[in-house]
């Protein structure tokens, strides 16, 4: 059993990791579900959220607040109230006068959009990685250390409050779509977009709130990652914006726990790759699975088999 | 429809149209600060050594705030017919704003006597571009307002107008296009900007390689319809094929050019294999995946390509044997000294110039020649439809991978150009943005146009090139020109996408 504890830390960094890949990626799986479009800059309102999460710890600190689940609260609420403003904007600004064009230009208006977020970003907040202090440190050993010496396992108290906020997010976003008007409303949208707005459901508002909730899930993502790993900077939401996109497509795109479980897939990948193998090409292994199992199932994981219409 | 009808039903009482504007002003003004307060109002400083600390900024928000929902008011009167405010408002703003931010950049003392609402210059200029924004939204509204609504036989004419217009101006243009490319270098030295020859003429180089990519990813993306997010991958073979042949093997330019070619085109051949049931955007997540992949091998692969630092002093293209140096080996010719020139290190641009010309033509002219035989209509017919081209017993498997093949090779062709030009390669130049810049070409010159891929490429290339001075700010003008430009024309520049033939209809007509 000499493997066993090595093996365990490195599944519970990848669950870490999986779950804010997983939460990230439920912006993408349902804008695409909705209206069938890649938002590319999903994964700069993720940074946007980061830096609002950032900035709410340092006022924070300035004010003197120093008892923890406040401050949590605070970074929690601020950054998932102006992420939101945030990823209103950017489907309002961008995407929703291109509704009904060809499947392309939203696709390069988002890329755009990406653009514009990241220099905006790096303009007005300086282009340097910001250091944020840890706020929860320690953990429970859960194994090792002792007098012979082994391999210490860690549970950080933070990797627990991480998967913890995402377990909790889940159920209540998985109840809210299942059972609200909001989340009919929603479902309806993606069956069928005229027969809704026929049926009397308000099809922009609808898909302006699918925005709102992706943006407001990639925020409690990004202030998650502010505390684990605590370096930001404005080029952070390319990389795990495509991680996210891949988790979603991986699990198969439009289906929502198939986002979560391609996230925590993704993140799996990642730690044992760089565990056992190599951390450069932990990219590379996840988009090769990504690819293999695209080839055994077209529609990822969790998709449903597209009927083909003519 | 729907708007005349409530209006019969229900004549009851007309909402005051400024109350109206001034509730939507009010929302855009609780939005504006939500959006500025934490990310403009305070700025995070990060210093070495030092805990993150903070400085506010909160006389910008409080002008943002102030502005924008203006212009939100003017907009929101234009919308219900009100145009004269908003076409004021817009150009008195623009020439105040950008006048004053224009002083402030020139470091003219008449900024300090000016009030400004922003410190930087450049944002108040931001702010100026966003009052002729408005006025241009309310010049266009007086103008449809006079015509009225379109019905649907009257859009449709319109649709069919427009793309008759770029089809008829593609016939134009396309000549017009290349016989000033082949002038301009001739020209150059006789017109007012000869001090700056040598730049214009490097600038069209990379104009046109963006031209010559363009073309190569429409076969994939405008003709087979194949959404392909990492085409620089390919552009990356080429290129280090180049420079692991050049370098070792000393094989020249023109030994190179079909190697990195032929080689390109089978690493697109393996790209297609694994994708060849995917559809839509799982085909783009792969090929996104497969160009990231591409990158990282290049970075991490340290023997083989030299890692992040790339390789470097790769042998610069000559002409067809003849160097373009000072000085030549002894008892052989330079390119000057053979053709009795003086040297000038311009001969080599120039050279450059008309190779990547000659290529991407080359490259136009495949491609339409490819639309007329039986594979380009297989490509088109596998765009419309994949399920009634199987019906009709067109292969996709070899229709897909061709186009991946084909595209990849013209990719490898200006890869290996952009080595040879460069004299360096590293895995910084085949980023995804890249593949997103070629796409936006392609999308934007309208799928399938190839005058339209060129005049988008001289569009998004040459801009960030003239933007060059604004420094920071230039790639935040570059997203915002490529969100406005598919905003304002969707469909692309010149859109005309239709089937090279159709069968004519008949028994019925509209």
């Amino acid at each position: 059993m000499d493997w066993f504890p090595y093996f365990l830390q490195q599944l519970i960094n990848g669950l870490t990791l999986g779950s804010v890949y997983g939460l990230i990626a439920i912006g993408y799986t349902m804008v695409y579900g909705i209206i069938g479009m890649v938002n590319f800059a999903h994964g700069d309102v993720y940074m946007i959220g980061a830096f609002q999460a950032m900035i709410m710890l340092l006022i924070c600190g300035a004010l003197g607040i120093s008892w923890v689940p406040a401050i949590l609260l605070l970074m929690l609420i601020v950054s998932v109230v102006l992420t939101a403003a945030y990823g209103w904007t950017v489907e309002r600004i961008a995407y929703r006068p291109l509704r009904g064009s060809s499947r392309l230009a939203p696709l390069i208006s988002a890329i755009g959009m990406s653009v514009l977020l990241e220099n905006y970003v790096q303009l007005v907040q300086g282009p340097r990685p910001k250091p944020v202090e840890p706020l929860i440190r320690g953990g429970f050993q859960l194994m090792g250390g002792g007098a012979d010496n082994s391999f210490v396992v860690q549970l950080g108290y933070m990797q627990i409050v991480i998967v913890m906020i995402t377990i909790i997010l889940m159920g209540a976003f998985a109840m809210a779509i299942g059972n609200t008007s909001l989340g009919r409303q929603q479902r309806a949208c993606e069956q069928d977009m005229k027969m809704a707005s026929l049926l009397g459901v308000n099809v922009d508002r609808t898909i302006s709130l699918t925005f709102v909730l992706g943006a407001a899930l990639a925020a409690v993502a990004g202030m998650m990652v502010t505390l684990y790993y605590g370096n930001n900077d404005f080029f952070m939401g390319f990389v795990a914006g495509i991680k996210a996109f891949t988790a979603a497509v991986l699990g198969g795109i439009g289906s929502l726990p198939g986002a979560m479980l391609g996230g925590i897939l993704i993140g799996l990948i990642e730690a044992f790759w760089s565990a056992y193998f190599s951390a450069e090409y932990k990219d590379v292994a996840a988009f090769s699975i990504l690819v293999l199992v695209l080839i055994f199932r077209p529609t990822g994981l969790l998709g449903r088999p597209e009927v083909e219409k003519v | 429809m729907t708007d005349a009808v409530m209006r019969t039903a229900l004549p009851a009482k007309k909402p005051n149209i400024y109350v109206e504007a001034f509730k939507e002003a009010s929302v855009t003004a609780v939005l504006v600060f939500l959006l500025s307060v934490y990310m403009v109002g305070l700025q995070t400083q990060a210093s070495q050594g030092q805990p993150l600390s903070f400085t506010t900024r909160f006389a910008d928000v409080f002008w943002a705030c102030i502005l924008v929902p203006c212009g939100r008011y003017l907009i929101a009167l234009d919308r219900q017919g009100l145009h004269l405010p908003a076409l004021i408002g817009g150009i008195v703003s623009f020439v105040y704003l950008f006048g004053v931010g224009t002083f402030g950049l020139a470091g003219s003392l008449a900024y300090d006597t000016f009030p400004h609402p922003f410190d930087e210059p450049m944002v108040n200029i931001i702010f100026g571009l966003g009052g002729i924004y408005i006025f241009g939204a309310a010049y266009h509204g007086t103008r449809t307002r006079r015509h009225g609504g379109l019905t649907i036989d009257q859009r449709e004419a319109k649709e069919q107008r427009s793309a008759s217009w770029a089809r008829r101006m593609s016939g134009i243009l396309g000549p017009m296009l290349v016989g000033v490319a082949v002038v301009i270098p001739v020209f150059m030295p006789f017109s007012p900007w000869s001090g700056a020859t040598r730049q214009v003429v490097e600038t069209l180089v990379l104009i046109l390689t963006y031209v010559m990519l363009g073309w190569g990813l429409n076969i994939v993306v405008g003709l087979a319809g194949l959404l392909d997010l990492g085409y620089v991958a390919f552009y990356a073979v080429g290129a280090y094929t180049y420079a692991k042949l050049s370098t070792e093997l000393g094989l020249n330019f023109w030994e190179c050019l079909p190697l990195a070619g032929i080689l390109a085109a089978s690493f697109g051949v393996m790209l297609g294999f694994p994708v060849l049931r995917l559809r839509g955007d799982y085909l783009a997540i792969v090929t996104l995946g497969f160009g990231e992949m591409i990158r990282i091998v290049l970075i991490n692969w340290q023997d083989f390509t030299g890692g992040p630092n790339g390789i470097g002093s790769i042998p610069k293209i000559d002409f067809f044997g003849l160097p373009f140096e000072r000085k030549a080996p002894p008892g052989e010719d330079t390119f000057a000294s053979f053709f009795g020139l003086d040297f000038s290190t311009s001969h080599r641009v120039f050279f450059l110039y008309y190779v990547i010309l000659v290529l991407a033509l080359i490259t136009n002219f495949v491609t339409i020649r490819l639309r007329r035989l039986p594979i380009g209509r297989a490509w088109e017919a596998l765009r419309e439809d994949e399920t009634a081209c199987r019906a009709l017993g067109i292969n996709p498997t070899n229709t897909k991978l061709t186009a991946f093949a084909i595209g990849a090779m013209f990719a490898g062709f200006a890869g290996s150009f952009f080595a040879s030009r460069q004299g360096f390669v590293s895995p910084e130049s085949f980023v995804f943005i890249e593949s997103a810049q070629i796409l936006a070409i392609v999308v934007l010159g309208g799928m399938g146009s190839q005058v339209g891929v060129a005049l988008a490429a001289i569009l998004l290339i040459g801009l960030p090139e003239v933007m060059r001075e604004l420094s920071l700010y230039r790639m935040l003008f570059y997203g915002m020109c490529m969100v406005l430009i598919m905003l304002l024309r969707p469909r692309g520049l010149l859109a005309h996408r239709e089937p090279t033939i159709q069968l004519k209809k008949r028994g019925y007509s509209r």
